[in-house]
């Protein structure tokens, strides 16, 4: 992880009429860093989310993805992305290697860097067997990591995790991490949201939304500390409780 | 056969049950002969990921499914002849949303109600504690409720009519942290009611709050049994393992040949021994060579999540 920001976000609000649904987050991730993204349904973290993925333009407020304003570059910040949530935006009756080339055409990658990208990708999750095998006959742990690769198929600037491994059994939950310490070590900034507290330790920071506003943010280590916790389990429950607004 | 059929305890039996379906040409085992018993009163866990069989089982108790092999009773009623009978009884809450979306909060209560043959206010008292929490809303349309909201709804429509088993498919699935326990909090308190419950999960930290707990994958049980059992039964030393550098001891502990296995927990790394006898200082030593910094290696007891891996391991190997 070096210094250089990848997000930069300073007051960013976004107001739907009466209802303020992120009120002035302010907050810098790294290059390389993983960042988690914690809080209660409905506190605001999928708005902040579409914000800062191009897909909404905040109220007020300032903030550069991959170097781009969210209010006057959003294409721009659309091509330097990735993003995955638990629905996996995989095409169920292509192949695992149609996906992979679907994808990467989509991103704009040449002839030559797909079949190149193709080849590691197979490889690298041991899927040589399988690659002309339809996506809706592999398993959920398969799935999850075949979304995840061709997210990142681009070599975006960051990645946007929505909750990715909800239901999946737990080694394959252990193992889907493994692919993003990978991607982090290759200088992909990722930003991850989860219901799952233990995964929130494995972040180098973490924030956590509270009624639109974000109540705390450190590394795992120092949140613990500073609230008396002796698990993320514990400072979440202890922040959230706090939330008044429902979803 | 009909052993089980007798015992009145028994809210739930299910007794070798099996059901694949055709995806395109190929087969998909959903329940590979599956058998347990689930004692009145009990509040009973299914904990698996997805794709282990939950819902299709779910749907064979229910009656909305027919199994290719095997029987099931519930509440002494067989699944098959006495289907009518059962759906009068039980109480489903499907993992996905099920009620009107366009009628309102009070409207899908009363309707839940009246095809049950009863009124709100007659079983008023089994479903207060959770519709109360709804109550404000009462005139706004089901479509238009938050998640958490439109889950006690659901909770309630399920509760109406009294039922004697209750069965809950993944009710806390992507819910948060705080909304997941307080759900919890409410099944304890309808089990105090005396209604049998079946809930299903993905969580596995959720089997600890199980009178007794069934570890589902890919169509079988790996276990059954009280979640402390469970846990004590985990046939190895377990070591928890930190360091000031996790991603270098990860790598280290993979690596390294005396482990069994290492899976990451939270803050720690949780490692079998291949040798049972390994010591604390032993691998403190090791990693110690290794020239790690601020070394903790404690013993530990293993957890739901530690033991449903080493089943999935011992199924799968």
């Amino acid at each position: 992880m070096d210094n250089q920001k990848v997000i930069v976000v300073d007051e960013l609000t976004k107001r739907f009429e009466d209802f303020i649904a992120v009120d002035r987050i302010s907050f810098e991730v790294s290059k390389g860093e993983i960042f988690g993204f914690l809080g209660a349904n409905g506190a605001g973290k999928t708005t902040a989310m579409r914000m800062l993925c191009g897909l909404s333009i905040p109220s007020s407020g300032k903030a550069s993805v991959a170097g781009f304003d969210v209010f006057h570059q959003t294409e721009a910040i659309k091509k330097s992305i990735g993003y995955m949530s638990q629905k996996f935006s995989l095409y169920e009756d292509l192949t695992i290697k149609e996906n992979i080339r679907f994808y990467g055409g989509i991103y704009g990658l040449s002839k030559t860097q797909i079949i190149d990208k193709t080849k590691y990708l197979v490889e690298h999750l041991h899927l040589q067997k399988h690659e002309n095998s339809l996506v809706k006959s592999i398993p959920l742990g398969w799935k999850q990591k075949l979304a995840f690769s061709v997210a990142i198929v681009h070599d975006p600037a960051i990645v946007f995790l929505d909750e990715p491994t909800g239901g999946v059994d737990p080694i394959a939950r252990r193992e889907f991490w493994e692919l993003i310490y990978d991607a982090s070590e290759r200088g992909i900034t990722v930003f991850v949201t989860t219901h799952y507290m233990d995964e929130a330790e494995y972040c180098n920071r973490v924030s956590i939304m509270v009624d639109g506003k974000i109540e705390a943010l450190d590394t795992p280590k120092q949140l613990k500390h500073r609230f008396e916790s002796g698990s993320m389990d514990e400072v979440f429950l202890k922040l959230a409780r706090k939330a008044v607004r429902g979803e | 056969m009909a052993k089980f059929n007798l015992n009145k305890m028994s809210g739930v039996v299910v007794e070798n049950i099996g059901k694949k379906y055709l995806v395109g040409k190929s087969e998909l085992v959903a329940l590979k002969g599956i058998s347990f018993e689930v004692t009145k009163g009990e509040l009973f866990g299914i904990v698996g990921p997805d794709g282990a069989g939950k819902t299709s089982l779910f749907r064979v108790l229910t009656t909305l499914l027919l199994a290719e092999t095997g029987r099931a009773w519930v509440d002494g009623l067989d699944t098959v002849k006495d289907y009518k009978e059962i759906r009068k009884r039980v109480g489903y809450m499907p993992g996905k949303f099920s009620l009107y979306q366009d009628l309102t909060v009070e409207e899908n209560l009363d309707f839940f109600a009246t095809i049950f043959n009863t009124s709100i206010e007659e079983n008023y008292d089994l479903i207060k504690d959770i519709y109360q929490q709804i109550e404000p809303f009462k005139k706004r349309r089901a479509g238009k409720l938050s998640g958490g909201m439109k889950q006690k709804l659901a909770l309630c429509c399920a509760l109406i009519h009294k039922p004697t088993v209750l069965f809950l498919d993944e009710p806390t699935t992507g819910v948060d942290a705080v909304s997941r326990k307080e759900f919890w909090d409410m099944l304890q308190r309808l089990k105090q009611q005396g209604i049998t419950i079946l809930v299903s999960t993905p969580y596995m930290d959720e089997a600890a709050l199980c009178d007794r707990v069934a570890l589902m994958q890919n169509g079988r049980i790996l276990a059954i049994d009280r979640p402390e059992n469970i846990n004590k039964s985990f046939a190895h030393p377990l070591w928890a393992v930190q360091s000031e550098n996790m991603l270098g001891l990860h790598k280290t502990l993979k690596q390294w040949d005396a482990v069994a296995s290492c899976y990451s927990f939270g803050e720690y790394y949780h490692i079998v021994m291949k040798n049972d006898d390994s010591s604390m200082d032993s691998i403190q030593n090791y990693l110690h060579d290794k020239e790690y910094q601020q070394i903790l290696v404690k013993k530990i007891d293993a957890n739901i999540e530690d033991c449903f891996m080493d089943l999935m391991n011992n199924a799968n190997g």
